[in-house]
């Protein structure tokens, strides 16, 4: 198993379900690569952006991914609240209503880690089929 | 042409270099989520209340299990899965005290995730188990992404961390059902820690878990705590799956 500063990171886990995710599509066209991975990646998913770009060349490497581009977009922390039923932007630890201050607010957006899409350089058979 | 459906595109056209883009908006945590729900049903069939344990590593969170199973394994048939980088010194301590305990040996990860404690499970009959402690990883971030498939997240926060952790580490402390602050003993000797603060950190991050100080050590704040246990072993998971599938009807 591979190992970053003594102990694998979880980062590494998820580009390993990632991967499996990505080959799975892959698998299901006649691709000859994978050549950009989108993910949407929220500030409360638990996962670090920079560790899952080290981690990903990790996990992709000797598969058809290998030499894909990691696009990360960051999502926004919005929370609903239950008391002003009002919709916000809030902080990672700081997710009361900015507008009344309450703390019974629920989390809209801003934990996802998303598969987004995945570019993929097609084959001559393939790309002369229909979907 | 084309050779499936002869649409008239003429073979050769589009070269090798074909490019194709696929939306998926699938979750990367999905599988972790399928298996933590399969584990789920497996401890909600068998009666089974499972209780996920997290907090950083030395916040007493084995210390707790021996005081607490002390007392408990008078009422209820208890079992613990330990979850540790290495060595087994912690499932040594619990079989010390009779209770059924697996190690789950991580080697280098940072977190139990399903698929770790679906394996456990095999080493485990669940039917002989009233209520199951996962010891997790001492870690205050990766545990927090993984769903084990427990009823109730327990996080640990010991005085001598610091009241600030929870505003440090907000993915972990969200997942908390009950937060216990640990340690308490020595409160008096750690003059920086203020419950007040600490719980004060968690309510920012919208969250309406109880609170229970105690100390393993002395005893104090440990009969609230299995009061907590008590009341929650009282539902009944299987009472409970029950009423989501009447959709909260009763």
């Amino acid at each position: 198993m591979t190992r970053w500063r003594g102990a694998v990171m979880h980062e590494l886990s998820l580009c390993r379900s990632l991967l499996r995710q990505i080959l799975e599509v892959a698998e299901q066209h006649r691709v000859l690569a994978v050549t950009v991975v989108r993910l949407q990646v929220g500030p409360l998913s638990g996962v670090e952006p920079e560790l899952l770009k080290t981690a990903f060349p990790l996990a992709a490497a000797g598969t058809l991914a290998e030499s894909a581009k990691l696009n990360l977009t960051a999502t926004c922390i919005e929370v609903y609240c239950g008391s002003c039923k009002k919709r916000s932007r809030a902080a990672s630890n700081q997710l009361s209503c900015t507008s009344c201050g309450s703390c019974s607010t629920q989390l809209v957006s801003g934990d996802e880690l998303i598969l987004e899409s995945v570019e993929l350089t097609l084959d001559e058979l393939s790309a002369i089929k229909c979907p | 042409m084309c050779v499936d459906c002869g649409c008239g595109k003429p073979p050769g056209i589009s070269g090798p270099q074909e490019t194709a883009s696929i939306s998926l908006l699938q979750n990367l945590h999905q599988q972790n989520q399928d298996l933590a729900a399969h584990n789920r049903e497996h401890f909600s069939s068998a009666g089974t209340l499972v209780l996920n344990l997290m907090s950083s590593p030395g916040a007493g969170k084995t210390a707790l299990l021996e005081a607490t199973l002390r007392t408990l394994q008078k009422h209820y048939r208890c079992a613990v899965l330990e979850g540790d980088l290495e060595t087994e010194l912690d499932a040594q301590r619990i079989r010390a005290l009779d209770i059924p305990v697996v190690q789950i040996t991580t080697g280098s990860a940072c977190h139990l995730d399903a698929q770790l404690v679906h394996n456990a499970l095999h080493g485990m009959d669940l039917a002989e188990i009233d209520l199951l402690f996962i010891e997790n990883v001492g870690n205050l971030v990766c545990p927090a992404s993984f769903d084990l498939g427990q009823h109730l997240n327990v996080v640990l926060l010991s005085v001598t961390e610091g009241d600030d952790k929870p505003a440090k580490y907000p993915v972990m402390f969200r997942t908390a059902d009950l937060l216990v602050i640990s340690k308490l003993d020595l409160l008096p000797h750690v003059g920086d820690f203020r419950i007040d603060r600490a719980e004060n950190f968690l309510r920012a991050l919208a969250s309406p878990a109880p609170i229970i100080s105690l100390s393993a050590r002395s005893g104090a704040g440990l009969d609230e705590w299995l009061a907590w246990l008590h009341a929650h072993k009282a539902q009944s998971p299987v009472d409970e799956a029950r009423v989501v599938e009447n959709g909260g009807a009763g």
